[in-house]
C-alpha cells in the first residue's frame, strides 16, 4: 500500500506521460493496462476452454465405448490418475463424474465468462468509450490475480487424493460434502475455495466495469450514444455483482460443512451406505443450497450470452453496412434481461417438490422472461434487412449465432415450463438446450469477436481461408454433436451417466432407452472429436497470425465507426493520443449525404460532410 | 467536492451527527428492553424487532453514509439491490412452506428396493 | 495517464469516481449478507423440534458490543467532518477512537468465542436427575462444563472421549436447557442465581453425543459462528484500512488534501456498512 502514496505524488509530478521505460514484469506480468489485462484474461480463459473441451473429449469416448480402454491415453491417465480411476484404462465413474463437474465449471467460470466478459470487456469497453483506461486500474489487476490463482486452485485439484470435485459443477449438498467424506482437503474443498477467488475476480470486475462506464464517458458520449456491446457489458456487470455475492455465501457455507462438521445442507438422519448415521449435527436443508447456487446460476446464464449478443451486434451493424435496428428498443430489453434475470432462478427447482403456487410464479416470470430475449433477437435479424453483407469470417460467426441461439432459446421453453419440464429434467434435452445457447452461440460470438478485434490488438488480421474453414467446420459438427441430444433426452435418457445408459439398454423392451437412441452416443462422440480437430486451423491461425498475418494497411481495417478504431494500432498506454469528444450515435453507416458509408463517433459534422 | 461545504454547514452536520448517535444508543436500548417484554404472537416479535433496527438502519445509512443527500444514481441502485434481497429471502421461505408436511425429515429404517432390471 | 474525475465530481452524476465503487461493492455486500440471513431463516424455520438453541448468548455483552460499534459509527463520520475543515488534529483524535473501539469489539467477540468453545452439551443414553432452577428433572440433554482432571477442555467432542481414553469425566450443569421456552429459561437463570452448580460424574459409555457450543453443534451455532465471523472479517478489514490512512497513509494529507479527505470517506462509508450488518445481526441473533 506504500505505492499508494507513491502514485499519488507521481500525479503532481508527471501529470500527462510516463517518462520511465516499465520493466518486462511491470509491464507483462503486473500490468494494470486494461489492455494488457484483457489479453492475460483471453489467453489464459481460452487455454481453459481448450482444457475444459479435452476433458468432454475424453468423456465422450466413455459414454459411445463404456468400459473400453482408452486408446492410446489410457495408460497415460492411468500415470496421472492412478490405476484405481481408470480399470483397464477404460474410464472408471468416478472418473467420468470428476470431469463432468470440471468440464462444468472450468467451461463457465474459468473460460466463458472470463472471455467474454473480462477479456473481451477489459480491452475494448474503455476504448469504446473514449476513457484512458478503466475506473480503477490498479483493483483491475487485482481482479485478475484472483482469477490466476483460482485457475490454479481449480487446475491443482485434479491431481490430489482423490481426485477432482464430482459432484456435478451444481455441488448438490449432501452428495458435494459426503462424496469424500474422508479427505479434509479434497476436490470439493479446492472448488470451493477456487469457487471463492474467482467469485471475488468477478465482484471487484464487475464494480470496475460499472464505474467506469457511469464516469469516464467521453464528452459527448451519451448514455443513449454507446455501441450496444458497452450496454451488454454494463448489464452483465451488474448481474455480476448482485448475483455472485448468494453463491459466495454459500460457497463458504458448504466450505463449513466441508471443514467444520457443520449441517447447513445436510439434513437429519442421513444416513452413509444404509446403515451409518453420518456423525453431523443435521437440521440442515439441502434445498437452501439449490436456492442460493441457483440464485446465481440463473442470471449467470445471462452473464455468458449477454456479452457475445454485444459483440454480435457490432459486427453484424459493421458488416452490413447499416444502423443496427431498434437500437432503443435492444438497449430496454437488455435492461429488461438482467432485471428479470434474478426472479426466475428456481424454474431449475421444479422437481423439488415447490408448491403449485410457488412454481406458477416462477413458471410466469421465465415465460416473461423469453420476450426482451426474443426482441433483442429480432432486432439483430431485422438489422440483416436491407444490408450489404460482407461475408468476413467473423460475419459468417454472427449470422450462424442468430440461429443457433434461436433453437437453443425456444428448445428452453419446454423447460420453463413445470408441466413438461417434469419429463425433462435432467435429461440430455437439458445438455442439448444449454449448450446450442452457449456453443453455437455464445462461444460463435467470442470466436467472431476474435476475428474481428484482433486486426486492432495485434495490428496483423487473422487468414480468411482458413477462418472460413474454421466456422463452417464448427457450425456443421456442433449440430452433429448437440441435435442428437435433444431425441435422447425426449426419449428420458438422464445426465451424468459414464456409460451413456448402457445399463438402460438392458432393459429396453421394459423400462430402458431404445438401442438406436443410445447408438446415437456413438455418432454425436464421432462428432465431438471432430469438432475438436476443426478448432486446429483455429488454434495454429491465432498463433501464426501474430507474426506471419497479413499487416493491417490502417487503424480502422473493417470501416467502423465506434471509437476503438480510432486509436493507433495497437491502443498505446492512454488509449488515445488526442483529447477525444463524440457527436454522432455509434452506427451512422450509409448515412445519407456524408462523404463515406460510415462516419466514426468522433468526426464532427463539418468534417463527416465533405 | 466536499471542500465546497462551508464550515457552518458542516457544523450543522456535526450537531445532527451526535443527536443521531444518541438516538442510536437509545434505539439499542429500546430493543433489549422489547425483548424482556414477552409478547404472545411470533409475528408481532419479529415485526417489532425488524421495525427496530430498520429505524437505526435509516438513521446511519441516511445521515452517517449520507444517502439522503446523495446522487439520484446510487439510491436507485441501492433500491434495485434491496428489491432482489427482499425477493431471494421471500421466495426462498415461500418454497419452503409448500414442501409436503413443512418439509421435516421423518427417518425411517433405510430398505432397499428391488431393482426392476436387478442388481447394477 | 490520469484517469478523469478520481476526486473531481463528474459534472452529469455528481460523484467522483471511487464513491461509485464504494456504493457498487457495499451494494454486493448486501446481497453477502442477505444470502446468510436468508440461510438464518430458513434454517430456524425448518429446525427439527428441540434443537435450535435460544437464550445461550450473552445479552448485556452484545448491547455492550453494539454500543461500542455505534461510538465508532460517530467518530468515523465526526472524522471526516473535521477533515472537511481542515482540522487534522481533531480528526487523529476520532479516528483513533474509531480504531480503539474496532479492536475493542474485536476483544469482546474473541471472548464470547472462547467462552463457547467451553461450554458443552451432552446427549446421554439415560436420563438423569438434575436441577432446572428450583425444580427437578429427569433429562438426557444437559448443558454445562466439562472438569477433567481439574482442566477445562475445549473442543471436545464425541470422539475426543475415544481418542482419548476418558473413562469418566465430571460435568457442572447448568440449570436450564435450551428446549425450555424463553420466560422459563429466564426464570430457571433467576432462580438457580448464586447457588453453586452441582457436579456430576459422567462415564463415556453413558455419552451417545458430546459437543461445545462450536459450528457443528447445531445449524443455529453454525450460521450464529459465520455470520458473527465473517462480519468480524469485515471489521478487521475495515479497521487495518482506517488504521492505514490514520497512521502511515496520513502523509497524503499534506500532498493531497483532497484525495487525503475522500479516503476517509470512502473507508468510512465501508465503516457505517459494517456497523448496519451488527444492527440487525444483533437482534436477529442475540434476541429473536
Amino acid at each position: 500500500m506504500g505505492a499508494t502514496t507513491h502514485a499519488g505524488h507521481h500525479h503532481e509530478v508527471h501529470s500527462d506521460s510516463h517518462h520511465h521505460e516499465l520493466g518486462f514484469w511491470q509491464k507483462y506480468i503486473f500490468s494494470t493496462d486494461h489492455k494488457v489485462i484483457g489479453i492475460q484474461y483471453g489467453v489464459m480463459s481460452l487455454l481453459f476452454m481448450l482444457f475444459g473441451f479435452s476433458l468432454m473429449m475424453l468423456m465422450r469416448w466413455s459414454i459411445a465405448y463404456p468400459d473400453t480402454p482408452l486408446p492410446v491415453l489410457g495408460k497415460a491417465l492411468q500415470h496421472v490418475f492412478g490405476p484405481d480411476a481408470l480399470p483397464n484404462g477404460a474410464m472408471g465413474p468416478d472418473l467420468y463424474n470428476a470431469f463432468g463437474a470440471m468440464h462444468g465449471t472450468i467451461m463457465v467460470f474459468l473460460a466463458i465468462v472470463p472471455l467474454a466478459f473480462a477479456a473481451f470487456g477489459n480491452y475494448v469497453v474503455p476504448l469504446q468509450i473514449g476513457a484512458p483506461d478503466m475506473a480503477f486500474p490498479r483493483v483491475n489487476m487485482a481482479s485478475f490475480q484472483c482469477f490466476f490463482l483460482g485457475g490454479v486452485v481449480m487446475f491443482a485439484s485434479f491431481f490430489i487424493p482423490g481426485g477432482a470435485a464430482k459432484s456435478g459443477w451444481t455441488s448438490y449438498s449432501p452428495l458435494a460434502t459426503l462424496a469424500e467424506r474422508g479427505i479434509m482437503f479434497n476436490g470439493q474443498t479446492f472448488w470451493l475455495i477456487g469457487m471463492v477467488l474467482l467469485i471475488t475476480s468477478s465482484l471487484l470486475g464487475a464494480v470496475n466495469f460499472i464505474a467506469t462506464i457511469i464516469q469516464l464517458r467521453a464528452p459527448g458520449m451519451t448514455w443513449m450514444r454507446l455501441p450496444f456491446f458497452c450496454w451488454a457489458q454494463f448489464i452483465t456487470a451488474f448481474i455480476l455483482l448482485l448475483a455472485f455475492p448468494p453463491l459466495e455465501a454459500a460457497g463458504v457455507m458448504q466450505l463449513m460443512d466441508n471443514l467444520f462438521g457443520t449441517s447447513f445442507f445436510l439434513p437429519s438422519g442421513l444416513m452413509m451406505g444404509g446403515t451409518t448415521p453420518v456423525p453431523v449435527s443435521g437440521g440442515g436443508s439441502p434445498l437452501l443450497w439449490q436456492h442460493l447456487f441457483w440464485f446465481l446460476a440463473h442470471p449467470e446464464v445471462y452473464v455468458l450470452i449477454l456479452p457475445a449478443m454485444g459483440i454480435i451486434s457490432e459486427i453484424i451493424s459493421n458488416n452490413t453496412r447499416k444502423p443496427l435496428w431498434g437500437y432503443k428498443s435492444l438497449v430496454y430489453s437488455v435492461f429488461a434481461v438482467g432485471f428479470i434475470s434474478f426472479i426466475v432462478w428456481a424454474h431449475h427447482m421444479y422437481l423439488t417438490g415447490m408448491g403449485t403456487k410457488i412454481s406458477t410464479f416462477f413458471q410466469t416470470t421465465t415465460m416473461i422472461i423469453s420476450i426482451p430475449s426474443v426482441i433483442i433477437l429480432t432486432c439483430l435479424f431485422i438489422s440483416l434487412w436491407g444490408g450489404s453483407i460482407r461475408f468476413n469470417t467473423q460475419m459468417l460467426f454472427a449470422l450462424a449465432f442468430l440461429p443457433m441461439f434461436g433453437i437453443g432459446g425456444l428448445t428452453g421453453l419446454p423447460l420453463g415450463f413445470n408441466f413438461s419440464d417434469l419429463h425433462l429434467h435432467d435429461t440430455y434435452y437439458v445438455i442439448a438446450h444449454f449448450h446450442y445457447v452457449v456453443a453455437p452461440g455464445t462461444i460463435f460470438g467470442l470466436f467472431a469477436g476474435i476475428y474481428h478485434w484482433y486486426p486492432k490488438i495485434t495490428g496483423r488480421f487473422m487468414n480468411e481461408f482458413w477462418g472460413k474453414v474454421h466456422f463452417w467446420l464448427s457450425l456443421i459438427f456442433m449440430n452433429a454433436v448437440f441435435q442428437p441430444m435433444f431425441l435422447q433426452g425426449m426419449h428420458g435418457m438422464i445426465r451424468r451417466m459414464y456409460n451413456g445408459g448402457a445399463t438402460y439398454a438392458a432393459a429396453a423392451n421394459q423400462v430402458g432407452l431404445p438401442p438406436e437412441i443410445i447408438d446415437l452416443n456413438r455418432w454425436v462422440s464421432h462428432g465431438a472429436w471432430f469438432l475438436g480437430l476443426a478448432q486446429i486451423p483455429f488454434i495454429i491461425n491465432f498463433f501464426w497470425s501474430i507474426r506471419g498475418g497479413k499487416k493491417v494497411t490502417n487503424d480502422n481495417p473493417w470501416d467502423a465507426t465506434t471509437l476503438e478504431w480510432d486509436t493507433p494500432t495497437p491502443p498505446p498506454h492512454g488509449n488515445f493520443d488526442k483529447p477525444v469528444a463524440i457527436y454522432r450515435g455509434p452506427y451512422e453507416y450509409s448515412v445519407p449525404g456524408h462523404a463515406t458509408d460510415f462516419t466514426m463517433q468522433s468526426m464532427p459534422d463539418k468534417a463527416a460532410k465533405h | 467536492m466536499s471542500a465546497a461545504h462551508s464550515h457552518d454547514e458542516i457544523k450543522k452536520h456535526v450537531r445532527i451527527y451526535i443527536v443521531i448517535f444518541f438516538a442510536l444508543l437509545i434505539g439499542t436500548g429500546v430493543t433489549v428492553w422489547l425483548n424482556s417484554v414477552h409478547f404472545d404472537s411470533t409475528v408481532l416479535t419479529i415485526a417489532i424487532a425488524l421495525l427496530v433496527a430498520c429505524i437505526k438502519a435509516f438513521l446511519v445509512a441516511g445521515f452517517f453514509m449520507h444517502l439522503i443527500s446523495e446522487k439520484k444514481a446510487i439510491y436507485m441502485m441501492l433500491a434495485v439491490t434491496v428489491f432482489f434481497f427482499a425477493g431471494m429471502m421471500y421466495l426462498t421461505v415461500w418454497s419452503r412452506e409448500q414442501l409436503p408436511k413443512g418439509g421435516e425429515y421423518i427417518p425411517t429404517k433405510y430398505v432397499p428396493h428391488p431393482s426392476p432390471i436387478g442388481a447394477y | 495517464m490520469e484517469i478523469p474525475y478520481n476526486h473531481e465530481a463528474r459534472p452529469d452524476t455528481g460523484l467522483y469516481n471511487a464513491k461509485v465503487g464504494i456504493w457498487l461493492f457495499l451494494a454486493s455486500e448486501v446481497m453477502l449478507f442477505g444470502a446468510l440471513f436468508s440461510a438464518y431463516i430458513l434454517l430456524r424455520v425448518g429446525a427439527d423440534p428441540g434443537t435450535w438453541p435460544h437464550g445461550l448468548l450473552n445479552i448485556p455483552i452484545g448491547t455492550f458490543n453494539t454500543a461500542v460499534l455505534i461510538t465508532s459509527s460517530v467518530t468515523v463520520v465526526l472524522g471526516w467532518a473535521a477533515l472537511q475543515m481542515g482540522n487534522f488534529a481533531a480528526y487523529r483524535k476520532y479516528q483513533a477512537v474509531t480504531i480503539l473501539c474496532a479492536l475493542g469489539f474485536l476483544g469482546i467477540k474473541s471472548f464470547e468465542y472462547k467462552d463457547k468453545f467451553g461450554h458443552y452439551e451432552v446427549w446421554l443414553k439415560e436420563p438423569v436427575t438434575v436441577k432446572h432452577g428450583q425444580k427437578e428433572v429427569k433429562t438426557d440433554r444437559l448443558l454445562g462444563h466439562i472438569d477433567y482432571n481439574g482442566t477445562h477442555p475445549y473442543f471436545w467432542k464425541t470422539e475426543t472421549l475415544a481418542a482419548k481414553k476418558v473413562e469418566s469425566f465430571k460435568f457442572a450443569p447448568d440449570p436450564y436447557h435450551y428446549t425450555m421456552s424463553a420466560k422459563e429459561m429466564a426464570h430457571a437463570k433467576r432462580d438457580s442465581a448464586g447457588i453453586e452448580h452441582a457436579e456430576i460424574e459422567i462415564k463415556s459409555s453413558q455419552v451417545k453425543r458430546l459437543s461445545a457450543f462450536v459450528p457443528a453443534h447445531s445449524t443455529f451455532f453454525a450460521i450464529y459462528f459465520t455470520l458473527t465471523a465473517l462480519h468480524g472479517l469485515h471489521v478487521l478489514g475495515g479497521a487495518l484500512v482506517i488504521a492505514y490512512i490514520w497512521g502511515p497513509g496520513a502523509k497524503l494529507w499534506k500532498t493531497n488534501p483532497v484525495q487525503y479527505t475522500n479516503r476517509v470517506e470512502i473507508s468510512g462509508l465501508f465503516w457505517h456498512f459494517v456497523d448496519l450488518v451488527w444492527i440487525f445481526l444483533f437482534p436477529v441473533i442475540y434476541l429473536l
